[in-house]
């Protein structure tokens, strides 16, 4: 709004970077800044120099600016039509492998890594798979870790569920207690979560598949260029990279080396 | 002032309200347009389709980090806000705001943001107070601020709303803003002294 409001955002970013490594100064500025302005006024700050003074002396407040700055919306079988999608033309080419590793970068608490197990298991190809699921967060790694979630929210999981094509009684998933719906361990079991930062850590091993979906929406050209190639570098060849449903490969480092698997899915098939 | 974008909000009635001031817009209409018009998360692309059909400007739902092109009508995708940079579009899934992603007030608020005073704020029909604050956004960045005229709205919660917050440069039916919309489109900038 004002160059003072884009100098103190700057400043805070900067900060955040230099004391704690994480690094916020390539996200899109536009959502950003809606995020940092929610907290001035959750924090009972000012201005975002206030909010700078509080981040900086306070780790505590600084595990609420982290959860504060990133967008954890997400559900079971978000987007039915892409695990359909999913279903009908990756697990074919995933059957030809003996093991498949999986990476999913921005996981947050869990919910589509757990309904990509489910998917994987309905295939039958669960215990071949290996799934890692990455967060910048150790918050809500710790959520999609313990995976728990309100038993409220399992009748609109179990809509997505059949929308995406589920074959079983969804509530086979989960135990139900407490107002709680706990996923089954035996879910778990090919599941390894861990904190892996798209900014700043590098790739980690040679994936089948990654998905990345609606996550790197909240970086500029600079830090999404720079998630494009990590992604590239990790997958194997003719491996698939599946991104979110307003996200497409267009003007990316990497556009030509990728083809359309099911066209309007936004699954990408590395080619060379 | 020349104009740079026109920022659209629309709810409840919109389909109709949308088409017809798109249809009432010349192909050649040179300002980008971005619309939020509120719909269901798991909509298809129905509403892309039928605003096409009506109009000769190129429709579009928005790719992340499109860029902002004249003379194109571009639509929120269904389930995330859509939101204004210097020379793109951006997406966020951010939590709804008034219960609306897409949400008006996010299109608005961010555009003012971007654009300043070179940003033009339509408030069409629509059954949500959602847009009256970001067009007051708007209006204090020194931008233009239009609101369907209520009494010809499908339904007239959401430009009473806009009303309300005292912020509207033009109140006036459909047809009239198409016509005040292509002329400050039109509108040369000055070059030189």
């Amino acid at each position: 709004m004002t160059e003072l409001e884009d100098l103190e955002i700057q400043l805070l970013l900067e900060g955040v970077a230099q004391l704690y490594g994480y690094d916020f100064r390539n996200y899109a500025l536009a959502s950003l800044k809606r995020r940092i302005w929610n907290m001035v006024q959750s924090e009972g700050v000012k201005t975002v120099s206030g909010l700078q003074e509080k981040v900086l002396h306070d780790p505590l407040c600084l595990d609420r600016f982290l959860l504060a700055m990133t967008v954890n919306v997400t559900a079971m079988f978000r987007d039915p039509h892409f695990y359909q999608a999913f279903s009908a033309k990756v697990v074919p080419m995933l059957r030809t492998y003996p093991f498949i590793r999986i990476w999913h970068a921005g996981c947050s608490t869990g919910e589509e890594v757990y309904s990509m197990a489910i998917l994987l298991h309905e295939a039958g190809l669960y215990d071949r798979c290996r799934i890692y699921a990455t967060d910048m967060n150790a918050a809500v790694l710790s959520k999609a870790r313990e995976g728990i979630y309100p038993l409220e929210k399992m009748q609109e999981y179990t809509g997505n569920y059949l929308k995406a094509g589920g074959t079983q009684a969804f509530s086979r998933y989960y135990t139900a207690a407490y107002e709680r719906a706990i996923v089954r361990p035996w879910l778990r079991e090919q599941i390894t979560f861990s904190q892996h930062n798209l900014a700043t850590d590098g790739s980690f091993n040679e994936f089948n598949v990654v998905l990345c979906r609606n996550v790197m929406i909240y970086f500029n050209k600079t830090l999404q260029e720079h998630v494009h190639r990590l992604l590239y570098a990790s997958l194997t060849l003719f491996g698939v990279l599946g991104l979110g449903q307003a996200e497409s490969l267009k003007f990316t480092p990497h556009e030509h080396d990728y083809a359309e698997v099911v066209q309007g899915q936004r699954l990408y098939r590395r080619m060379r | 002032m020349p104009y740079k974008l026109v920022v659209v909000g629309a709810s409840l009635g919109g389909l109709h309200a949308v088409a017809a001031l798109l249809g009432a817009l010349s192909p050649d209409f040179p300002l980008p347009l971005a619309i939020v018009q509120h719909r269901h998360k798991e909509s298809d692309e129905t509403l892309r389709i039928v605003l096409q059909r009506s109009s000769g400007l190129a429709v579009c739902e928005v790719e992340d980090k499109q860029p902002i092109s004249p003379g194109t009508a571009c639509l929120a995708p269904p389930d995330y806000h859509l939101l204004v940079e210097q020379g793109t579009y951006a997406l966020s899934t951010d939590e709804p705001e008034m219960y609306a992603r897409p949400s008006i007030d996010v299109l608005f608020e961010s555009a003012a943001d971007a654009y300043g005073p070179n940003v033009i704020g339509v408030i069409l029909t629509g059954a949500s107070a959602d847009g009256a604050r970001g067009l007051a956004t708007i209006k204090a960045a020194g931008g233009l601020t239009v609101v369907q005229d209520p009494a010809t709205a499908e339904c007239d919660v959401m430009p009473r709303a806009a009303l309300d917050a005292g912020v509207a440069d033009h109140v006036m039916p459909i047809p009239e803003i198409a016509a005040l919309l292509t002329r400050l489109g039109t509108v040369v900038p000055k070059v030189g002294v």
